[in-house]
């Protein structure tokens, strides 16, 4: 395997190995394969998902086109297909495939696509709630005590079906607070493909930039923390 | 390319195919028969595989082995529970169950080894050339273990295992080369020891996988012990007599329960018959379809949850599916049906033989992976969350159930120590919180240059192959040197033993063959004694004394060349006696011909009259 000189080489010369056939070194033209000697290609991997499926960073994805892309790709590079060749290629049609299909179980979900360019452009990792959002705070609380009430209270007895009736409703209103974050989060994403289908460069832009990432980035960790909630609710109360 | 043949090796009965032409074809055996009973017997001749191991069942029980799938790739803690059925002593080494047969232990994938290589002699004899790479097809939910397991088997048998499918996945394809199917199907497959449920979205060729679920430890054979106990809790009551005493009686019992059930599928009653020992007489019972259903329908309710998570996982209802097959021989009984068109609102499909499906499929996957076939591609998924133990005993997922295959993710690991040149590594697999409620698959201990705490940075790949197997590698960072990793498997053999094991094969593969060589020409000389005496009963006043006394003769020559043991010196022997024959043969054949041709002129009389 050739590819850990990547990591020690700069930029450049990572540039340098990308361009040229690993077989053939002739200049690859070709996106997946040699256009000379047609043997399959590494993917880069550094290469971010979007670019190695084909698509541009936007939140707005065509699901249809999306898996047309990764069944295309899929009969480029699974390893079915390489059984006759040599074991290089072989290696490179594993990677490949590994990669392609991490990078199509990303972005096939909006929540997870989002989460991804979020890690690209804002570059840090999903951040990890361990308090409720403020907003929420009371609420939650409030919700534990009787979560803990109801684990308590004697099967089948009054206060157990009163309880669940409140917690019931509770979840009906959790349902409906994630609901409004996902609308929420369906505007960030239409307002961040504009920003980037303007491609403006002005301190404007890029104030704006910021401000989608930011309000992106809490209203995803209030959402799975929401998430988490009502799947704890409804694992509770069947 | 050389051929690559498709094989189902199941937990009751095992079978090879291989394309012909665009269509995938069974082989039959020498009985015509296509299935290859997964039983191993071991005679006084010698080790035994198939139809006439099955007959050892009740002689031999101790030392004739089946459902031997049960235990690939597992502990002897794993089988806890049932090791009362099975007749034949199980004992545990290095983490693996190995099983006494005499003398010898053996491990589940050299029994298993047994099996394919009956199938490899198979396709040899019907195709008439070496066969040497197969794919192989394994339950959809099995683990990582049970795939190694399954792998070895097939090394142990000397054959290259190119591809380890998933045999629900296997019968799809089947299906769909048939059918031309697009849309999203539900494969239903309950075999003899496990069940599997996968979904698949069938689209231009491409068949992908969205979930899977299944119980690797609930099929027919759990069917037929419900049968099975009752019949000796009745045999306890009425005869006085405990059959647990009587393994050979079990075995019986057993195989009773097990064609019962059978014949429930198109009857209504059946009558169960067994002999009992020390004079007991006979037992005899009458069976309904309702008392069977009555009997295992908490197993068959068993199998509608996994259906429901594989349902959930892939996102949809039991409305989003446009198709349902049914595969495995349980799925014929009428009770199971039932339940999975109620489940799915849709009459399943069960056009192919539930029994030949998944090896047709495993031969259309040979064919894609020899380039015959290019317009199919299987895009299958992992069954189980694969991950690592973390502090407090917590497992850490890495790789998702029902991700696509090939998967990988890579883990950064450095030290807590200044100096510590070793981190432990614990490799899990499944759904659960904690570690310990999951299955361990393996530890390695990576290496790691001594110094300060936190500097080193190893990064370790893990990557689920096509076949759903796991590879690890690691890689120093700041170096960029990659170090070879010495995984323990915690329920596997270890690479060494499976090398000695392919040695020990082909050592006594030699001496099998020699020794089925001789049970073969000792079985014929028999045969062809008992129709020589036959023949001399019947013509020896037809022939001339000289004619009599040297086919005596060469009776005698081949009688005693049958209690040596060179199979070449028999069969010179009875080449001579058929020589010897030749002429009472002749007149013979000429006596019953004119006979035959007087009765029917006989005959024709008689009609006419």
């Amino acid at each position: 395997m050739d590819h850990h000189t990547h990591s020690i080489a700069g930029p450049r010369e990572l540039q340098m190995a990308r361009s040229m056939c690993w077989h053939c070194q002739s200049e690859v033209a070709g996106e997946y394969f040699c256009d000379r000697c047609v043997k399959v290609q590494p993917v880069s991997k550094d290469l971010d998902y979007f670019t190695c499926l084909g698509f541009p960073r936007r939140l707005k994805i065509d699901q249809h086109q999306l898996e047309a892309k990764f069944y295309e790709l899929s009969r480029a590079f699974h390893p079915d297909f390489y059984q006759n060749k040599s074991a290089a290629e072989q290696t490179i049609s594993l990677g490949n495939s590994a990669m392609l299909n991490i990078a199509y179980r990303t972005l096939r979900d909006p929540i997870q696509r989002a989460e991804y360019l979020l890690d690209l452009e804002a570059g840090s990792v999903k951040e990890i709630r361990n308090s409720p959002p403020a907003d929420l705070f009371e609420e939650i609380l409030e919700l534990q005590e009787t979560l803990n009430e109801y684990r308590t209270a004697g099967r089948a007895s009054e206060t157990e079906s009163a309880l669940r009736v409140k917690l019931q409703s509770e979840r009906n209103t959790l349902e409906q607070r994630q609901r409004d974050m996902e609308a929420t989060l369906q505007q960030l994403f239409v307002e961040w493909d504009t920003l980037q289908d303007r491609g403006e460069t002005t301190d404007q832009a890029r104030t704006n930039r910021d401000r989608i990432l930011k309000q992106m980035r809490e209203n995803l960790s209030n959402r799975t923390y929401v998430k988490n909630i009502v799947n704890d609710l409804a694992s509770t109360i069947g | 390319m050389a051929r690559i043949v498709g094989i189902d090796l199941g937990t009751t009965n095992s079978l090879v195919a291989y394309m012909a032409d665009g269509c995938p074809r069974v082989i039959p055996g020498r009985n015509e028969r296509t299935m290859v009973p997964s039983v191993v017997a071991m005679t006084d001749n010698g080790l035994i595989v198939g139809d006439p191991a099955k007959e050892h069942l009740t002689r031999n029980p101790e030392r004739t082995v089946y459902s031997v799938k049960r235990f690939m790739g597992k502990g002897l803690e794993d089988v806890q529970g049932e090791l009362a059925y099975f007749p034949y002593h199980l004992t545990e080494q290095g983490g693996v169950i190995r099983i006494k047969l005499g003398e010898k232990t053996y491990s589940p994938p050299q029994i298993s080894a047994m099996i394919l290589k009956e199938l490899k002699q198979r396709a040899e004899a019907h195709l008439g050339e070496n066969i040497s790479k197969a794919v192989i097809t394994v339950p959809a939910y099995f683990n990582d273990s049970q795939r190694q397991a399954t792998k070895d088997a097939g090394m142990i048998a000397g054959l290259d295992v190119l591809r380890i499918i998933n045999e629900p996945t296997a019968a799809s394809l089947a299906y769909g080369l048939q059918q031309k199917t697009q849309g999203t199907i539900a494969v239903y497959d309950l075999g003899g020891g496990t069940f599997d449920i996968s979904i698949l979205k069938l689209k231009n060729g491409i068949f992908e996988v969205l979930a899977t679920n299944g119980d690797t430890h609930l099929g027919g054979d759990d069917f037929d012990r419900q049968i099975a106990d009752l019949f000796v809790t009745e045999i306890r009551a009425h005869h006085g007599l405990d059959l647990n005493a009587y393994p050979d009686h079990m075995q019986g019992v057993r195989l009773e329960a097990e064609r019962a059930k059978i014949r429930l599928s198109d009857e209504l009653k059946t009558t169960a018959i067994l002999d009992l020992p020390e004079s007991k007489g006979r037992y005899s019972r009458d069976l309904t379809r309702d008392q069977l259903e009555s009997l295992t329908m908490e197993l068959v309710e068993r199998t509608l949850e996994p259906c429901r998570l594989a349902l959930k996982d892939a996102g949809l209802t039991s409305r989003d599916i446009d198709e349902v097959v049914l595969v495995g021989g349980s799925t014929r009984m009428p009770l199971v049906r039932q339940r999975v068109q109620a489940l799915f609102g849709k009459e399943p499909h069960c056009e192919l033989n539930p029994d030949e499906v998944v090896a047709l499929g495993a031969a259309v996957q040979a064919d894609i992976l020899s380039g015959g076939t290019t317009d199919l591609l299987l895009l299958d998924v992992t069954p189980l969350s694969l991950g690592i133990e973390t502090m407090g005993g917590v497992m850490s997922s890495l790789i998702r159930r029902n991700t696509t295959i090939p998967a990988s993710a890579k883990e950064m690991f450095t030290t807590y120590v200044d100096g510590q040149t070793g981190v432990d590594i614990h490799i899990l697999q499944g759904e659960r919180e904690l570690v310990k409620d999951n299955r361990s698959l393996a530890r390695f201990r990576l290496k790691v240059p001594p110094l300060p705490a936190g500097v080193p940075r190893i990064e370790v790949t893990f990557l689920i192959d096509a076949n759903g197997i796991l590879n690890v590698s690691a890689r120093d960072v700041r170096t960029g040197d990659t170090q070879s990793l010495a995984v323990k498997p915690s329920y596997g053999l270890s690479d060494d033993e499976v090398e000695r094991m392919i040695g020990e094969s082909f050592k006594f593969a030699a001496d099998d063959l020699k020794a089925r060589q001789l049970i073969e020409a000792r079985t014929e000389a028999e045969t062809i004694i008992m129709a020589t005496e036959k023949a001399i009963k019947q013509g020896a006043q037809l022939v001339g004394k000289e004619d009599l006394s040297s086919i005596r003769a060469s009776m005698a020559a081949v009688e005693a060349a049958k209690s040596g043991t060179d199979h070449k010196a028999i069969r010179a022997k009875m080449a001579d006696l058929e020589k010897a024959t030749h002429h009472l043969a002749e007149v013979l054949m000429d006596t019953s011909l004119k006979e035959a041709l007087e009765n029917k002129k006989l005959s024709e009389l008689t009609s006419k009259k």
